[in-house]
């Protein structure tokens, strides 16, 4: 597998690797993937509350490189917009910037939808009277 | 993260990349190499040619390989028929003995962690009329002879069990296979490729009647091998698969590759001379190996029965570490790895699942495979590398993390996609 230079420089340093307390409501996490499919992404987001900007962020992810890559760039994506601004990613924007491959084209889903479940948990803490919780997530059992 | 660019200073006898994937090729020996050359120009003559000394030359060198392949299985210097490699060796065993033998029944008996020339093989047979059993193998990846006893009935006309598997190391039973299936009159092919030069092989002390060998993974050529074929007690009959000049008793048409025979018969001649001493020095190093990574890492996993295996192998997972972000942390280091990113299909490894093993730790597994020209300062290297490199994506791991604060990975509900 030959990767591109932006992979592996995120690879080699990952911006914005760490935890965020979950049970802070000001903090949104997304776990998604599954260790059977060889990739686990953890993407956190301290939003705040008055402005709805994405304050900080912070990931993990077990993967392949790009996959590393791909969450990286996320947090990197996230931080300064706000969540709904956020939303807009894509995981094509992703796939463009990396240089993915084809066959790593899920990888950049995964970030896609890192970003959308770290969003639909903060969501889901701080219910906005009339706005809908974006679908439940997975989030660790305890 | 950022040590993974920076160039450490290399030990003595370190010199980057380093080859340690033994079991998907090796280097040729530059005696093999030296033995070849004069093949590939003056000695050029048509092995086939019986009426001048070209063709002469040429049979005599083929005759000198078929004796020291002979020799380092135990077998005669006309049971030896010459192929393209184990692909075709597994493939011409297989089919040939189901044509020639159909008559008398239409079941075969394999194994799931087979070499995929041998299960795509069978999978053909099945399409053909033919029946098959895959036996599975326990945690360790052995068969259990009951199982095979159990699976043999009357219609059974071949068991192909592998000698050596190509990604665990596990050798399989294959004296109490021999003898199970000389007692009841089946033949017994076995896939020796990854066993041939590494381990004692004997064809007649294990009772094997049919064997693959390939020349390019005991430090041989590639696109060489051979099919040893019982000629007494029983005499074995294979129905050839390619039609032409009759070469090789009949079972294989084609003028002979004479330079890659010929390195296949040096290969075979060394593997014998030194089999012991090398065993020993890969032994060692694979200890070495397992032990500075076991001493310096927590969640590790050592792949297969390490009782019945090869001394070069070390199939490691390295648990909540995805193996290709592993490999692409040590890109100076030439293994491979079970996981599924790594492969065109995206399925991670089926032997390792076939031991039972979670897809997480299949997709955490590297493969090491030591060989006759790596260094026990290689060895160092490659031990600091990836105790280095695993420590930094664990880092990065959600899942170690998770496991290091003592929740159970196995009750997360997760999300697959
Ligand atoms: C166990 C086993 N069988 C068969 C083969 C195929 O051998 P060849 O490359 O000579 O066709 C290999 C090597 O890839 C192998 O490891
Ligand atoms: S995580 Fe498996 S291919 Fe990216």
């Amino acid at each position: 597998m030959a990767y591109s230079d932006k992979v592996i420089e995120h690879y080699n340093n990952p911006r914005n690797v760490g935890q965020m307390d979950k049970n802070s409501t000001a903090v949104g996490t997304g776990l998604v993937g599954a260790p059977e499919c060889g990739d686990v992404m953890r993407l956190q987001i301290q939003v705040n509350p008055e402005t709805r900007v994405i304050e900080d962020a912070k990931f993990k992810t077990f993967g392949c490189g790009s996959a590393i890559a791909s969450s990286s760039l996320a947090t990197e994506w996230v931080k300064g917009k706000t969540v709904d601004e956020a939303l807009e990613i894509k995981n094509t924007d992703i796939v463009k910037e990396l240089a993915l491959p084809p066959v790593k084209i899920h990888c950049s889903v995964l970030a896609e939808d890192a970003i959308r479940a770290a969003i639909g948990d903060w969501k889901k803490k701080n219910v906005v009277a009339g706005e809908p919780a974006s679908a439940p997530v997975a989030v660790a059992a305890n | 993260m950022s040590t993974v660019l920076s160039e450490p200073k290399l030990p003595a006898g370190v010199k980057l990349p380093i080859y340690m994937d033994n079991h998907a090729t090796t280097a040729m020996d530059p005696r093999v190499l030296e033995a070849m050359i004069p093949f590939f120009s003056n000695k050029f003559g048509n092995a086939a040619s019986r009426n001048h000394s070209f063709g002469w030359e040429a049979e005599q060198a083929v005759d000198l390989a078929r004796e020291q392949i002979a020799k380092l299985i135990g077998a005669t210097a006309k049971e030896i028929i010459f192929t393209s490699g184990a692909t075709e060796s597994n493939n011409l065993a297989i089919k040939g003995i189901g044509e020639m033998y159909r008559e008398r029944g239409n079941h075969i008996i394999t194994q799931v962690t087979e070499h995929k020339a041998v299960l795509d093989t069978c999978k053909r047979m099945e399409k053909q009329g033919y029946r098959v059993t895959y036996l599975p193998v326990n945690a360790d990846g052995l068969i259990e002879m009951e199982d095979l006893k159990r699976a043999i009935d009357d219609k059974t006309i071949l068991v192909t069990i592998m000698a050596a598997n190509n990604e665990i190391g596990v050798i399989q039973p294959v004296a109490e296979i021999g003898k199970l299936c000389h007692e009841r009159g089946i033949l017994f092919h076995t896939d020796a490729v990854q066993a041939v030069g590494k381990i004692p092989v004997d064809v007649n002390a294990m009772n094997i009647d049919v064997l693959s060998l390939t020349a390019h993974k005991i430090y041989g050529p590639k696109g060489v091998g051979a099919l040893y074929v019982r000629r007494r007690n029983p005499r074995v009959q294979i129905a050839a698969q390619m039609d032409g000049g009759g070469h090789e008793r009949g079972m294989r048409s084609g003028t002979l590759n004479v330079p890659g025979i010929v390195g296949l018969g040096k290969a075979c001649e060394i593997a014998r001379l030194e089999m012991a001493e090398e065993t020993e020095k890969l032994l060692a190093m694979r200890d070495r190996l397992r032990k500075k990574l076991e001493s310096n890492l927590d969640f590790i996993h050592v792949n297969g029965s390490m009782e019945h295996h090869l001394p070069g192998n070390l199939n490691m997972s390295f648990i909540h570490v995805e193996g290709e972000s592993l490999l692409m942390g040590i890109n100076d280091i030439a293994v491979s790895s079970g996981s599924a990113c790594t492969s065109a299909t995206l399925e991670p490894s089926y032997v390792l699942k076939a031991l039972g093993l979670g897809d997480d730790v299949a997709h955490s597994s590297i493969r090491f495979g030591l060989g006759r020209f790596n260094t026990p300062a290689e060895v160092d290297y490659v031990a600091d590398k990836v105790v280095d490199v695993v420590r930094k994506l664990r880092e990065l791991s959600p899942l170690y993390e998770m496991a290091k604060e003592g929740i159970d990975l196995t009750k997360v509900q997760w999300q697959a996609h």
